[in-house]
């Protein structure tokens, strides 16, 4: 097994950079939808809170890389992907239910489709550092 | 001064040389280096004189430009670069600089979602 601490160097450097600017921007743009305009769009809203956290946790628990915070990124990180589809999959058959954008919508399509090229990648790396 | 003129197009240009030059750094298996610090700090006061500037023109226009979002966006932006810089000094290999490209790229990002609340 190697040293759990290979999560946070090398490529993963570069993985845990753009999970920070991710949580940075989920978070700041739900503190905002939720503190000017909830009731607009309360689910989207939420959707948009939680993706802001899973953000987070996988951030830290990345960048912490240790055996445990591995396990809490690799969970949040398949939260993230079942999120990212299911949103995604959601916003396109349903759009009156998705009145304003998350983070997630349309497969992520306002943020250059990263939304679901990441986790995809964070797996893979989790994967390889094991 | 206006919020989106000369200081933006610094502010984006100066960011995509460094990200340029941070992508060669590591290109070439180097860590961050001075030259590229100096230029996020020059970057980073520009931000800061940025923020001043878009706080006081928001305050006096009668757009209709969502002020939580353009004011949060304003001051998100000051901590892209020290936290990224942060991060990249902390890493003793080629990947550092790589980080480092990535906040860079993330200035031009925020001054382009900037221009559109600011002109929607």
């Amino acid at each position: 097994m190697t040293d759990p601490a290979a999560t946070k160097h090398g490529p993963g450097r570069i993985l845990i950079a753009v999970y920070g600017v991710f949580a940075l921007a989920a978070t700041a743009r739900a503190g905002v939808q939720i503190a000017t305009k909830f009731s607009d769009a309360p689910i989207a809203y939420l959707l948009s809170a939680v993706a802001a956290v899973i953000y987070c946790a996988a951030t830290f628990a990345l960048a912490k890389a240790t055996k445990v915070s591995r396990k809490v990124a690799t969970t949040a990180i398949v939260i993230e992907l079942i999120g990212v589809i299911a949103i995604g999959a959601f916003s396109y058959a349903v759009p009156d239910d998705f009145p304003d954008a998350t983070v997630w919508s349309h497969f992520g399509q306002g943020y250059g489709f990263v939304p679901v090229v990441l986790p995809v990648l964070g797996l893979l790396w989790l994967r390889r550092t094991r | 001064m206006s919020v989106f003129g000369p200081l933006t197009w610094i502010l984006v240009a100066l960011s995509l040389v460094a990200m340029v030059y941070a992508v060669v750094l590591a290109a070439r298996n180097k860590r961050i280096d001075w030259p590229v610090l100096g230029m996020l700090g020059v970057v980073e006061v520009g931000l800061i004189v940025q923020l001043i500037v878009g706080i006081v023109q928001f305050t006096g226009t009668d757009r209709d430009v969502s002020g939580p979002f353009f004011i949060g966006y304003l001051i998100g932006s000051l901590i892209v670069l020290p936290i990224g810089a942060f991060w990249a000094l902390a890493e003793s290999s080629r990947w550092g600089a790589g980080a480092l490209a990535v906040a860079c790229l993330v200035i031009p990002i925020l001054e382009l979602r900037l221009h559109d609340l600011w002109t929607a």
